[in-house]
């Protein structure tokens, strides 16, 4: 096992990285921006470093300066987190060349499964279905126009590279599709540095359920069972939960299949999810692979009773995956909140501000990571973020009611608080009968 | 009588989109903010000509504060 670890990242996850570490005798490293001076993370640390000023290009997405700390520090590994520099091939192979392992896949996996054309493409070869699209970019408006109007309206245009629900524009008709065009090929160059653009048919009222896997570097791959992560606004998730409720065993069964085919079609080593939409009818289409841990990874946890992010060093380390797929059972039900600053009563606007006060959930079933503390500043810079809370139950009745006595307890004062939404959720029938499709926020079902 | 485009959030200026004399149509994105990793269009009250951008890209502006000038 390494002894020093570097964690390139902040808030609620660099905290569980660095529990992680504790829990394996690893010295955990923390870096920090000057906005982030006095965060828990930072005080978490064994060694804490400063690396730049608030913007994120400065700081947590600053390689070299990134690198140049991790080698003063001794550091012989880099979890890099999610979001930052987690999917960005270019650092996972400048780790590798500085002497410190990257914890994750191998780079050239993160480049595959980045790129999310050949992605697809690649994902075709190996059996797994994918949604009806592009079958490689489209350069402009006319080429997107004649895809659109093959595969069928409605469509959803993507960034070729990258996702995580990034730049995607929904059109319902070639009059849509022109105005969303030049927008979104704009955004996919901000955030990717690459305009191009593909296409996909919008599948109405579909399950965003997704699969863990995680392999070793022996060539064993399992799967640690899905999540239903159906409850997002803007395409980025609220709500996460497995196992998924109402998904038919049959369904479940050539889904983990899919999702363990195409992941060991790429080779693919350490924590990774394997994204799909399933339609109404049962079918499943392959979106995306995020090649690292997942917000939502302690759902799994508490589910499956294992611990990913040790898993996560243990296999960077060289150790072999102490798991058998038999014995990876989703021994109870779990569901997550994510509790951002933002207003729900305002689309979900962001809400920074300083956290006056803050009072965390606890008890029976309830497992809470959270990033801030009362007093820090909650800046623009970064992702909106403040905790998590997750309830477990012997099945999902028992862990709906845990999680709505822990929302009730938990209190943030200072910024808005995606709280009243999801309280308004779980007290929902919809919800409660586990009748979801990612449109419901948009549609305005939780809304009073 | 300029009418003041304001902030309706706190973020950085992602970007700029419209210059002195560009005329504008109610709910044409004037500059696009940045904040907690998302995009958000400032956009124009009402139909006019723009007169003056006051925000920069990159520059912090707060919620309420001012950033183009509209007549």
């Amino acid at each position: 096992m390494f002894k020093t670890v570097l964690v390139a990242n902040r808030g609620e996850i660099a905290r569980r990285v660095l529990r992680a570490c504790r829990a394996l005798g690893v010295r955990g490293v923390a870096v920090y921006s000057e906005a982030d001076a006095g965060w828990p993370h930072v005080k978490d640390a064994d060694e804490a470093v400063r690396i730049g000023p608030a913007p994120a290009r400065e700081s947590y997405l600053n390689i070299e300066r990134i690198l140049e700390v991790a080698r003063v520090a001794r550091a012989e590994a880099i979890h890099p987190g999610y979001g930052f520099l987690s999917e960005n091939w270019q650092f996972a192979r400048a780790c590798g060349e500085t002497g410190a392992a990257f914890i994750g896949p191998p780079w050239t996996v993160i480049k595959q499964m980045g790129e999310k054309i050949a992605a697809r493409r690649l994902m075709v070869g190996a059996g797994v279905p994918v949604v009806p699209g592009s079958e490689g970019p489209v350069g402009d408006l006319e080429a997107a126009q004649r895809t659109a109007g093959a595969v069928g309206f409605p469509i959803m245009l993507k960034a070729a590279g990258g996702g995580g629900g990034i730049g995607m524009a929904r059109a319902v008709d070639p009059a849509q599709l022109a105005q969303a065009f030049p927008t979104a090929q704009r955004r996919a160059h901000a955030a990717f540095g690459v305009a191009d653009l593909y296409l996909e048919r919008y599948l109405e009222e579909a399950r965003h359920i997704e699969v863990q896997v995680f392999g070793d570097h022996d060539g064993t791959l399992v799967h640690l069972h899905e999540r239903e992560c159906s409850i997002q606004r803007r395409h980025q998730k609220l709500i996460e939960e497995s196992p998924a409720p109402g998904l038919p065993p049959e369904v479940k069964r050539r889904l983990v299949d899919a999702a363990v085919r195409g992941a060991r079609a790429v080779g693919y080593v350490n924590a990774g999810t394997m994204e799909f939409l399933v339609d109404p009818a049962g079918g499943f289409h392959f979106l995306e692979m995020n090649t690292r841990l997942q917000v939502e990874h302690p759902v799994t946890e508490e589910v499956t009773g294992l611990d990913l992010v040790q898993a996560q060093l243990r296999v960077a380390a060289g150790e072999a995956l102490p798991w058998k797929q038999a014995e990876i059972l989703q021994r109870r039900a779990a569901i997550e909140c994510r509790i951002y600053a933002e207003d729900p009563d305002r689309n979900f606007m962001p809400s920074p501000g300083t956290i006056s006060a803050l009072r965390l959930p606890e008890g029976e079933g309830i497992r809470v990571e959270c990033g801030v503390a009362e007093g820090v500043t909650v800046s623009v810079h970064y992702d909106p973020l403040l905790a998590k809370v997750i309830a477990w139950g012997q099945d999902r009745d028992e862990a709906l009611e845990r999680m709505q006595r822990a929302l009730s307890e938990f209190s943030v004062e200072g910024v808005k608080t995606t709280l009243p939404f999801h309280r308004a959720v779980l007290s929902s029938e919809l919800f409660k009968r586990g009748q979801v499709h990612t449109q419901l926020v948009e549609q305005g079902a939780f809304n009073a | 009588m300029p009418e003041e485009v304001k902030a309706h959030i706190t973020g950085v200026v992602f970007q700029v989109l419209t210059k002195p004399g560009d005329q504008v149509r109610a709910g044409d994105p004037i500059i696009v903010l940045e904040s907690m990793k998302m995009e958000i269009p400032v956009e124009a009250p009402r139909a006019g000509t723009v007169t003056e951008v006051t925000a920069k890209e990159g520059e912090t502006v707060q919620e309420g504060d001012t950033v183009a000038l509209l007549e």
